[in-house]
C-alpha cells in the first residue's frame, strides 16, 4: 500500500464545518411548548389569534379547493396543507407595501396580502381576470416556471433600494427550485447589490416525486445561500413562531440596508403536488406521512394557544364556518365572470396601440364574436 | 449636426433618454466603467453615475429577471445582452416572462424593457457570439423586434424603443457599428416602431431586407441599375411587427420582389414577408418571390463567415432570376 500523502488541505472538512452550523431553528415544539424562550417573538394575544385564524382558514380553503377541484369547479390547484406555518407565518412578518413574488403553491399569502378570493379562483380556473391585480397591491401572479420569480425578485428588491422605499420583496420556491440556475442568479444578484430581498425555500421534501436527497448533495438548502454571501437559516417550517421570528428579523435587516436573507422552511405537504393526477403513494409511505402529521403546525399552535386561553373549539368553528361561507360566496362571484373572448386576449397582448397583426385579428374576432 | 457612427448614435440615444427620464436605467455586463465591450455605453456611467448606469454580475437570466423586477417598480430598464448568441441563457426572462407581462396581468402591468444586443456576423468573433437569432424573438407574441441599419435610424428607433411600454428587442449589427458615418441630430427625435423605410426608390423590383443586408442590397441595386433595372430597397427596420403597408405598396408598384436576410433560410423573417405578400398582393406579382439567405447550417466559425454570409452578388443573381422570369 502506498504511503498516505502529506496533505495540508482538506476541502471536505470545510464543507462539513459549514453543514454542521445549520441546525434547525425552533421556538414551539410539537407539543405546543416554547422550547426557545429567548427567541420568542412575543406576539400580542391578538396577533397570535389572528395568525391562528389565517392558518385554520387556509387549511379549510385547501380542503374545499381539493373538493371543488374534484367536482370540476376549480382548475389548477396545488395543495397547501402542512405548509401553513411556512406560508402564513412568513407572510405575517411582512408589511402591506412589501412585494410578493409567489410560486404556484403560494396563493394563501396573496389572499392575505389583499388578493380577493374570487380572483384566486379565477386564476385557478385559467381566467385572465384572475391575474388582473388590483391597483396598489404589491403582488405578482403565481409563477409557474420554477425559479423565475427569484431573478425577478432581485429586480424588485433593487428597484425598492433605488427608490429608497422602506419595503422588502419576498419570494418563494420549493426544494426543487434550488436546483434551478435562476435560484443561484437571483441570490447572487441580490447579494451583490445588497438588496432588500427575502428568499424563502419551502422544503416540503419532494419536488413532485423526487425526494430532497436526490435533488442535491447539499445537506441543507439553507447552506446554498452561503455561496452567494447571504445570511441563511434553516427553520422548522411547521413552527409558526420560529418562521415568523426569522422572517421578521430578515425583514428588519433588509430594511436597514443589510441585504437579503435565505430562509429554508423545513415542512411537508400532506397532499399531492397538484390535483392534476399526482399520486403521492407512489413515492411516499404512510409511515413518512404520519411522522410529519405529528408535527402539524395547526395542531401545535392550537395546543399553545389553548394553554394561554386564547383558543377553543368554538373559536375554531367560527373560523371554519366563516371560511366555508366566504369560499362559497367567492365561487359564486367567480362563476359570474364573463366568458373569455379572443378579443380580450388580443386587447391585453401589448400595452398601448395594437401592432397591425394584432389589430387585424382583433377586427376579425370582433366580427366573429358579435354573432 | 454631428457625423456619427451607428454605435455613437446608439450611445447618444441612451444619453438623451437618461437625461429625459430619471426612470431610465442602463445596465448589463461591463457596461459601466468599461463602457461595454463594443463601447456602446462609453462615458454614460461617468455622466449619470453608478446608480443609473451599472455593471451586473455575469448571468444573463439574472439580468433579464432584474429588468423585469425593475420594471415592476416603475423603472424603464435598458439592459445590454453582451452578445445575442447568449440569448439562450436569458430566453425564459425574454420570451417566457417579459413578453407575457401585459397578457398575464390582464393589461395591468407592463414591461417597458429595452434589450439591446449586438448581433449578426462578419466580424470574426468566437463561436456563439455572432449569430442571427432574431427569428426566435420575432416569433414570440408580446415582443417588438427592431434592427436599425443606419446611424440616423439607430438613434431615432432606440429612443422609440426606450419610450415604448412593451418589451423591445433592439438588435445592433456588429458589422454596422463603425462601418460608416451619417449626420445625426443632437436633439431628441423618434422614428416610429413598426415603420419600414424606403432606402432607395425603384419601379422594376422590390428588395425587402433589414440589418447589414440593407447595405448589401443597396450595392446590388446599384449594380442592377447599370443593367437598366430600377430597384427599390425597403429597410424593414422593425421585423416584429412588420410594416406590411409599405411592403405591399412597393410590391404593387414593382410587381416583383425578393426578400434578403442574413439569417439562415429557415429562420423565419423572410418567410414571413413572403407569406404577407402572397396573402395580400399575389395578383400583383409577375414572378415568384424569392429569398436570399444564409444556408441552413449552424453559424460557422470565424474563418468560414465570408463564404457563408449572403453578399451583393448573391442578391444580384437572385434579382435577375425574378426580373427575367
Amino acid at each position: 500500500m502506498a504511503a498516505e500523502k502529506n496533505k495540508q488541505f482538506d476541502p471536505t472538512s470545510v464543507l462539513h464545518e459549514i453543514e454542521e452550523k445549520f441546525e434547525m431553528f425552533q421556538i414551539l415544539n410539537e407539543d405546543g411548548k416554547i422550547v426557545n424562550k429567548e427567541s420568542d417573538p412575543n406576539l400580542s394575544d391578538e396577533q397570535l389569534t389572528e395568525l391562528m385564524e389565517r392558518m385554520v382558514y387556509t387549511r379549510i380553503l385547501d380542503q374545499r379547493s381539493i373538493a371543488l377541484n374534484r367536482q370540476g369547479r376549480l382548475g389548477f390547484y396545488a395543495p397547501t396543507a402542512g405548509q401553513e406555518a411556512s406560508q402564513l407565518a412568513s407572510h405575517y412578518a411582512l408589511e402591506k407595501d412589501d412585494f410578493i413574488l409567489p410560486g404556484y403553491r403560494d396563493v394563501p399569502q396573496l389572499i392575505f396580502h389583499g388578493l380577493p378570493l374570487h380572483m384566486a379562483f379565477l386564476w385557478s380556473r385559467g381566467h385572465f381576470l384572475g391575474s388582473e391585480i388590483p391597483e396598489g397591491l404589491n403582488i405578482f401572479p403565481p409563477q409557474i416556471i420554477i425559479g423565475a420569480q427569484y431573478v425577478q425578485a432581485a429586480g424588485v428588491a433593487l428597484g425598492f433600494q433605488k427608490r429608497g422605499t422602506k419595503s422588502v420583496v419576498m419570494t418563494y420556491t420549493g426544494d426543487g427550485g434550488t436546483s434551478q440556475g435562476d435560484f443561484y442568479e437571483g441570490l447572487n444578484f441580490a447579494g451583490a447589490f445588497r438588496s432588500p430581498a427575502i428568499f424563502v425555500v419551502q422544503n416540503n421534501q419532494f419536488a413532485i416525486s423526487t425526494p430532497r436527497e436526490v435533488q442535491t448533495a447539499a445537506k441543507t438548502l439553507a447552506q446554498k445561500g452561503i455561496a452567494a454571501g447571504i445570511p441563511s437559516i434553516l427553520v422548522d417550517g411547521m413552527d409558526p413562531l420560529a418562521v415568523y421570528a426569522v422572517t421578521k428579523d430578515a425583514r428588519e435587516r433588509a430594511v436597514k440596508g443589510d441585504g437579503p436573507t435565505l430562509i429554508e422552511t423545513m415542512c411537508y405537504r400532506y397532499g399531492p403536488h397538484t390535483m392534476a393526477g399526482d399520486d403521492p403513494t407512489r413515492y411516499r409511505t404512510s409511515d413518512i406521512d404520519s411522522e410529519w402529521e405529528k408535527r402539524d403546525p395547526i395542531v401545535r399552535f392550537r395546543l399553545y394557544l389553548e394553554s394561554k386561553n386564547l383558543w377553543n373549539e368554538e373559536k375554531e368553528n367560527e373560523v371554519i364556518e366563516r371560511a366555508k361561507q366566504e369560499i362559497k360566496d367567492a365561487i359564486k362571484q367567480a362563476d359570474q365572470a364573463p366568458k373569455q373572448k379572443v378579443t380580450d386576449f388580443l386587447k391585453i397582448m401589448y400595452t398601448g396601440d395594437m401592432p397591425y397583426n394584432v389589430q387585424e385579428q382583433f377586427d376579425i374576432y370582433t366580427e366573429k364574436e358579435s354573432k | 449636426m454631428a457625423q456619427l457612427t451607428m454605435i455613437q448614435a446608439i450611445t447618444d440615444a441612451m444619453r438623451t433618454e437618461l437625461k429625459n427620464d430619471e426612470n431610465v436605467l442602463v445596465f448589463g455586463e461591463d457596461v459601466g466603467k468599461n463602457g461595454g465591450v463594443f463601447r456602446a455605453t462609453e462615458g454614460l456611467q461617468k455622466e449619470f453615475g453608478e446608480e443609473r448606469v451599472f455593471d451586473t454580475p455575469l448571468a444573463e437570466s439574472g439580468i433579464g429577471g432584474l429588468a423585469i423586477g425593475l420594471a415592476l417598480t416603475g423603472y424603464r430598464p435598458v439592459m445590454e445582452l453582451q452578445f445575442f448568441g447568449f440569448l439562450f441563457e436569458v430566453m425564459d426572462s425574454v420570451n417566457g416572462q417579459a413578453a407575457r407581462m401585459s397578457f398575464r396581468s390582464a393589461g395591468k402591468l407592463n414591461a417597458p424593457i429595452t434589450i439591446r444586443s449586438p448581433f449578426g456576423g462578419g466580424v470574426a468573433t468566437p463561436e456563439m457570439h455572432a449569430d442571427s437569432l432574431e427569428g426566435l424573438v420575432a416569433a414570440q407574441p408580446g415582443l417588438k423586434v427592431v434592427i436599425p441599419s443606419t446611424p440616423y435610424d439607430a438613434k431615432g428607433l432606440l429612443i422609440s424603443a426606450i419610450k415604448d411600454e412593451n418589451p423591445v428587442i433592439f438588435l445592433e449589427h456588429m458589422k454596422l457599428y463603425r462601418s460608416f458615418r451619417q449626420e445625426v441630430p443632437e436633439e431628441e427625435y423618434t422614428i416610429p416602431l413598426g415603420k419600414a423605410d424606403v432606402k432607395r426608390e425603384g419601379t422594376d423590383l422590390s428588395i425587402i431586407t433589414y440589418g447589414a443586408m440593407v447595405q448589401e442590397s443597396l450595392k446590388a441595386a446599384e449594380a442592377l441599375e447599370k443593367d437598366g433595372h430600377s430597384v427599390e430597397v425597403i429597410d424593414l427596420r422593425t421585423i416584429q411587427p412588420l410594416d406590411v403597408e409599405t411592403i405591399i405598396a412597393s410590391v404593387e408598384k414593382t410587381n416583383r420582389a425578393i426578400v434578403v436576410q442574413e439569417a439562415q433560410r429557415q429562420a423565419g423573417i423572410a418567410a414571413n414577408v413572403v407569406s404577407e405578400i402572397m396573402e395580400r398582393a399575389v395578383l400583383s406579382l409577375e414572378a415568384p418571390v424569392l429569398r436570399v439567405t444564409a444556408p441552413d447550417t449552424i453559424y460557422p466559425f470565424a474563418q468560414g463567415e465570408n463564404t457563408w454570409l449572403p453578399k451583393a452578388d448573391d442578391i444580384v443573381a437572385t434579382a435577375k432570376k425574378v426580373l427575367e422570369f
